[in-house]
């Protein structure tokens, strides 16, 4: 019975593309929506939803109404690269939006290679990569990690303690920072969590690390208050989604407070705040290059328009209330825009036309102000700093101004 | 309550067509371009899943052992293949050098030195079989010989999955961490990411899951197979009777180790990554459910339930990816109400019920089957 529906299904489904008509143009969606990463990815095919429908108000792409085709991924990495295949090979969709771990990217980066496809990959991330075939308007570890770093520096911080869950953006961002810090003349003993030497004793790995899903942190919050004592200290947080729970609950604890020890974190979003508690957080940082608290005219009509467009929604699942908005979330919509720029400048949906207007430079004044894509495939955008309210949102401190997106950093801080 | 089979039941005309459609009818629909090269993709993923759960089969329905550490061993097969596959990229790779992207990211010159013999193709293949072969005989011989049964047997292999998906997270291990393994280009100096390298590996898969599934209906026929399904039904008997049945039980869990590991090395070139996401307890109960939902003690029920389930998430996934869970879901629920026997028992179902409303006009009745009730898990 099951095997007659999905076939009965699956052949309505093979059916209604023919009732489009010729003025449309398919974009694949390739988020999580379900798995443990679906509490992120959501929120980026919810925002991604709301562009289209906003561009096709406006006409659409090169006069033609995006349709979006929407598929899970569902946290499991094989699926990702079958559902690219499946996007590029069956629906031919000219352009796809998605990705959120590094790791589901370096499962579908081989697939858009091979079927030469264009993918916009929107959320922070520890560069090493430039795929002629992935245009990332994620921020890189220099929009990032090193302007905290500046800022910290620039408030008097000399002892800078890394700590991040074990995986290969925190592995990479510290590794940066180490040069970084180094390089700002930050003596080594300074640099707190621990260094681990290869067999000629040159530094491979800088910081502490803990699996996903750690829970423990009693240890390790001990060893900041030591490495704290001395009251110009601060750490570096890269852990990534729940574990901040435990993490910061045994830090505000332990007497540690964003007064005697800030923490930076790269990884906590307002979005992120929907699902931790944000009081135990008040008063750390944040680094991104948008922050939904932004004051423009641009970023409240933003905010405002995805509120009214949630509030109309019709996909089914989807959540309406207490609804933010995030770097992730504009760095996609960011995305869909250059993508048009660069479709109309190049009269063509291919990808390598499309991807040479890209290299040339387009700007586009989004909600987190004025980004232009570089012939590096990143983005040259604004850097915020921000503290955190008890509310889970960010009160900014400090903008640095059109930082250029740089992939390679290893090596080069000197 | 599920009936155990008297012997395989599977019938020797149903596997050879089984054989014909995979291994020679869905290449040749390829070929002639009626079936998308997409579709003989996900195939040969499918297949790979297949052969895993007729391990499980093989374990569960014939010999009474739910193991649920069968993902454990697909991967390491899998990263042994992709051991090698990673060194085939050569030069290829973002940073232009001999070692694979994650060493040289993680600030490796050398290249270690258990990774040196993996350049060579036979090494790798003979490692696919004896790493996890090894790690099911040592495990295997020490949960047999303290007489852990049932659901212990089941919560070790499941601690040991567990605990060595961790081990694979960490950096430190030098297996790619969380990302695992990716960006493969060449096997055998076949171009991976051309459709007829992909074809071929496809129809290893489809030879490889017949001939698993022909050895399994083989195995499970002799003396060998009778004792098995002794051990399942009344170990104690078996025990009692002088056979020592430890040993039996361990060369049953080497073997499917080894079969599980097998479809893990033809996985990886085919879906093109490798990460401890695939050796995480779930991945295993899922394996389970697919041998559940096919039909358990079949062989051929655990194949339908492994590619149906599979292609229903395929086709879900897109076609409804805000519901699909639902759908999954519900199809599980639907099947394990209605269909006790699995995927495999329709037919016989549907016949009972013929027979059922034939008889209904005469005064007595048969009942459509005799064969007692066994319970497959141990007491």
């Amino acid at each position: 019975m099951k095997r007659i529906l999905s076939i009965v299904a699956a052949a309505t489904a093979a059916v209604l593309p023919l009732s489009h008509a010729q003025d449309t143009v398919k974009v694949g969606v390739l988020h999580s929506l379900s798995g443990t990463m679906a509490i992120s990815e959501t929120s980026l095919r919810d925002i991604l939803l709301f562009t289209f429908d906003e561009i096709n108000a406006a006409g659409g792409v090169m006069g033609k109404k995006i349709e979006p085709v929407v598929v899970d991924g569902a946290s499991d990495w094989p699926l990702f690269a079958e559902k690219a295949k499946q996007l590029l090979d069956q629906d031919k969709v000219a352009v796809t939006f998605g990705c959120w771990t590094s790791v589901s990217r370096k499962s579908v980066l081989p697939v858009f290679e091979e079927k030469k496809g264009l993918l916009f990959y929107p959320v922070q991330y520890e560069g090493e990569e430039m795929s002629p075939n992935i245009f990332y308007t994620a921020e890189a570890v220099n929009q990032q990690a090193t302007p905290a770093v500046d800022y910290l520096l620039e408030e008097g911080k000399k002892k800078f303690y890394l700590l991040g869950t074990d995986y290969v953006y925190p592995q990479t961002t510290n590794l940066v920072l180490l040069e970084y810090l180094l390089s700002k003349g930050v003596p080594l003993e300074n640099i707190g969590g621990g260094f681990t030497k290869d067999g000629d004793g040159k530094i491979i790995s800088a910081g502490k690390y803990t699996g996903f899903g750690h829970t423990d942190y009693q240890q390790i919050v001990s060893e900041i208050k030591q490495f704290a004592a001395s009251g110009d200290a601060c750490v570096i947080s890269t852990l990534n989604g729940d574990t901040n729970v435990p993490f910061f609950k045994e830090y505000a604890a332990s007497g540690l407070n964003a007064e005697t020890c800030p923490v930076v974190s790269f990884s906590v979003s307002e979005d992120e705040f929907r699902g931790l508690p944000a009081s135990q957080l008040v008063g750390q940082l944040g680094c991104w290059t948008y922050f939904q608290s932004i004051k423009s005219e641009a970023n409240e009509k933003f905010v405002s328009d995805f509120q009214a467009w949630l509030e109309k929604s019709t996909v089914p699942g989807i959540v309406k209330d207490d609804r933010v908005t995030c770097s992730p979330m504009v760095l996609s919509y960011v995305g869909v825009y250059l993508w048009k720029a660069a479709v109309e400048k190049a009269g063509s949906f291919e990808t390598e036309k499309v991807m040479a207007e890209l290299k040339k430079g387009i700007k586009f004044d989004g909600p987190g102000g004025k980004v232009t894509s570089q012939a590096n495939h990143h983005l040259t955008k604004n850097v915020f700093i921000g503290e955190t309210k008890a509310n889970g949102q960010f009160k900014i401190l400090k903008e640095y101004k059109d930082v250029v997106g740089e992939p390679f950093l290893k090596g080069t801080y000197k | 309550m599920n009936k155990a089979p008297a012997a395989s039941k599977i019938r020797t005309p149903l596997l050879i067509a089984m054989a014909v459609f995979l291994v020679i009818v869905m290449p040749v629909l390829n070929v002639a371009g009626v079936i998308e090269d997409f579709t003989l993709n996900v195939w040969g993923k499918y297949l790979c899943y297949a052969i895993m759960a007729v391990s499980i089969d093989l374990l569960w329905g014939y010999t009474g052992l739910l193991c649920l550490g069968q993902a454990l061993f697909f991967t390491l097969g899998g990263y042994m293949m992709g051991m090698h596959l990673m060194l085939m990229i050569g030069k290829l790779g973002s940073y232009n050098s001999d070692l694979p992207d994650f060493l040289v990211f993680l600030g490796h010159t050398k290249l270690p030195a258990i990774w040196q013999p993996f350049y060579s193709f036979p090494f790798a293949m003979l490692m696919v079989f004896l790493v996890p072969g090894i790690l099911a005989l040592i495990f295997g011989f020490l949960a047999f010989r303290s007489r852990i049964k049932g659901v212990y047997f089941s919560i070790l292999t499941q601690a040991l999955t567990y605990a060595a998906a961790l081990l694979f997270f960490r950096n430190e291990l030098l297996m790619g961490g969380n990302n695992g393994f990716t960006d493969f280009r060449t096997l055998l100096g076949a171009n991976l990411r051309e459709a007829p390298t992909q074809r071929i590996l496809y129809i290893v898969s489809a030879i490889l899951l017949v001939a698993v599934v022909a050895g399994c209906k083989w195995l499970t026929s002799t003396r060998f197979g009778l004792i098995q399904r002794a051990i399942r039904d009344s170990e104690n008997r078996v025990l009692f009777s002088g056979y020592a049945t430890a040993n039996f039980k361990l060369f049953i869990f080497v073997l499917c180790a080894m079969i599980a590991a097998a479809a893990g090395a033809l996985y990886v070139p085919q879906v093109g990554i490798i990460n401890p996401g695939e050796m995480t307890t779930e991945r295993s109960l899922e394996a389970v459910v697919w041998v559940a939902l096919g039909g358990r003690g079949t062989l051929v029920g655990p194949v339908l339930g492994a590619v149906s389930v599979n292609a229903l998430k395929s086709w879900a996934t897109r076609a409804y990816p805000d519901m699909w869970l639902l759908i999954l879901g519900g199809s599980f629920v639907l099947v394990v109400m209605f269909m006790p026997k699995g995927i495999i028992g329709i037919p016989a179902q549907v016949r009972a019920l013929i027979a059922k409303m034939k008889n209904r006009g005469a005064n007595s009745r048969q009942p459509v089957t005799t064969k007692q009730d066994a319970e497959v898990t141990e007491p």
